[in-house]
């Protein structure tokens, strides 16, 4: 049985609700109920002001200039690097490396750690969770420099063996990328047991954070992963910037990733020497707007507390489990004890695409399909799944009214 | 019937609905009354991959008129599948080829054409275009 309310300490739902404009419309004919958040979430007031008043107030290239404007925007830019450096507990600021998004960050990692360190048999080791962006990376490296990529394998509950994974590791394992947690199920991985077990046999980790962040506490140095990559956009903030934290011994040793202005120290035509961390990495005027409405999508998370909306969201995922498993026919996909607030299902003979388009009707948003996961899709012999995911303004009301929309769907096609 | 005329046709089938149900209600009885492509016909070489589901498409042509079958795995998709294949099945190569298609966006459906990632819609368009394009050369 579900409790009505939860417990720790209460948020204001509908104060947090009319924060989020994006909310407050109609769509086909009904109020939108957004189910479609481990894509992207929307953004509060709050941060959609940072972007505007960056470009009405402070807007200006930043580091170089001497002028009122960029040092104005160099100063919002690095404090953003430093919030971010608290938000996830990093030693230092420039363990932050400003990138495009979570993928951008593991090819930054694949292409310069991957393409110094890594020779042909070193093997690298993900997991059958992961999505495309934490695959292909690793995929193209080991095509250039013949290493070998090892899968872990997931039970059926969708939660990763970690026997297997302990007989996986040896003295040829040189990294492992895994994902915190699953886009596709929602399945919380055991992060900090896969980066002890991986330094006892002397790899490097990467955690691919892009779903976790919004939902779980990030303690990089609790965690003591030698990498961790993430995007701001599911994180309550803009699209088309996200962060790889590096330790920095690590970083140090890495090559440039992309060559330009700002990652250089001194340029001529015979040698180029570089810049330090963490503007070695970040070449080309970088995303400033984006970045510096970061910080205030951040402080918008820490003022709710992650803890209250992991509560939060833990009980529209209670809820929400049990409200669909009432459905006959409904089978949902990943029930690992440990998940974040994303229920993916399957309804018996009815293509999810289907699914997608009537809940769209209704005026409901979800995702169906692979989940760019189809490695994970053909584990579980299936072409895709319908996928549900909740954010900290959506409402026990709003899954019922998916519940009703699902029925709907049931009695078209069925 | 002209390709023009069967698009009209649709469109005032369409206008008597009042409501999103009867409208993809109508759709997935087109869907369902779709014949199933012959199992042969089911290749990788007819197939046109959206992200999401799945179009077959084969055509043949007697020398002067072109005939297309399809299907697809998401009966949505072949209710739409089945719109366009009553549209532009059984005429010219050089009439499907030069067709202009405007009767999903009367209809209200054009977002379907538009997500051609998720559908593979829009891609089946095209080939079905394409493949008058290349009857008529083959023809001429």
């Amino acid at each position: 049985m579900i409790p009505d309310t939860y417990t720790i300490p209460q948020l204001d739902i509908n104060q947090i609700r009319s924060d989020f404009p994006i909310l407050d419309q109609i769509v086909n004919g009904k109020p939108l109920v957004y189910f479609d958040n481990a894509a992207t979430n929307q953004k509060p007031r709050q941060v959609i002001d940072a972007l505007t008043g960056y470009y009405e107030h402070t807007n200006a290239n930043i580091h170089r200039g001497i002028h009122h404007l960029a040092e104005k925007a160099t100063a919002e830019f690095e404090a953003s690097r430093r919030r971010i450096q608290n938000f996830i507990n990093a030693r230092l600021p420039e363990e932050v490396i400003f990138t495009y998004g979570t993928t951008d960050s593991i090819n930054l990692v694949a292409q310069t750690y991957g393409r110094t360190f890594l020779k042909e048999g070193d093997e690298i080791i993900i997991s059958t969770l992961e999505h495309h962006s934490n695959i292909v990376p690793w995929q193209m490296l080991c095509e250039e420099k013949g290493c070998v990529l090892r899968i872990i394998p997931i039970n059926d509950a969708g939660e990763l063996l970690m026997d297997e994974y302990e007989n996986m590791l040896s003295e040829k394992t040189k990294f492992v990328s895994v994902v915190h947690v699953s886009n596709a199920l929602g399945t919380i991985n055991p992060v900090a047991e896969i980066v002890r077990k991986a330094h006892a046999v002397g790899a490097k980790v990467l955690i691919d954070g892009a779903q976790a962040t919004s939902h779980i506490n990030i303690d990089v140095q609790a965690l003591d992963c030698d990498f961790y990559a993430f995007s701001l956009h599911k994180l309550y903030g803009p699209t088309g910037m996200g962060v790889l934290y590096g330790k920095e011994a690590i970083l140090n040793a890495m090559p440039p990733y992309r060559g330009g202005g700002e990652m250089i120290k001194e340029v001529t035509f015979e040698k180029t020497t570089y810049n330090e961390l963490p503007y070695k990495f970040e070449a080309g005027t970088p995303n400033i707007a984006d970045v510096v409405a970061a910080k205030t999508a951040i402080n918008y998370v820490e003022n709710l507390g992650k803890e209250a909306i992991a509560d939060y969201e833990h009980h529209l995922l209670a809820y929400a489990t049990e409200a669909l498993s009432g459905i006959e026919g409904l089978k949902i996909v990943g029930t690992a004890k440990e998940k974040v607030s994303v229920i993916s299902f399957l309804m018996d003979g009815i293509h999810h695409q289907d699914i997608g388009v009537l809940l769209d009707q209704q005026g409901i948003a979800i995702r169906t399909g692979h989940h760019c996961t189809q490695p994970l899709m053909q584990r579980f012999g299936i072409p895709g799944t319908s996928r549900a995911s909740f954010a900290v303004y959506n409402t026990t009301e709003e899954i019922d009214r998916l519940v009703t929309g699902l029925l709907k769907v049931k009695k078209m096609l069925g | 019937m002209t390709i023009n005329e069967t698009q009209d046709e649709l469109i005032e089938d369409f206008a008597l609905f009042d409501d999103w149900e009867s409208k993809y209600e109508y759709i997935i009885d087109m869907g369902k009354q779709l014949p199933p492509l012959p199992e042969e016909y089911k290749t990788e070489e007819n197939i046109i991959k959206g992200c999401q589901s799945r179009v077959w498409l084969h055509a043949e042509t007697d020398g002067e008129h072109v005939k297309f079958e399809a299907d697809s795995d998401a009966i949505i998709v072949k209710g739409l599948v089945s719109m366009l294949v009553k549209v532009l099945s059984g005429h010219t190569a050089e009439q499907i080829a030069q067709a202009d298609l405007y009767f999903m966006e009367k209809i209200g459906l054009h977002q379907h054409l538009a997500q051609t990632r998720s559908n593979g819609l829009a891609s089946m368009v095209k080939q079905m275009k394409t493949y008058g394009l290349a009857y008529q050369s083959l023809n001429s």
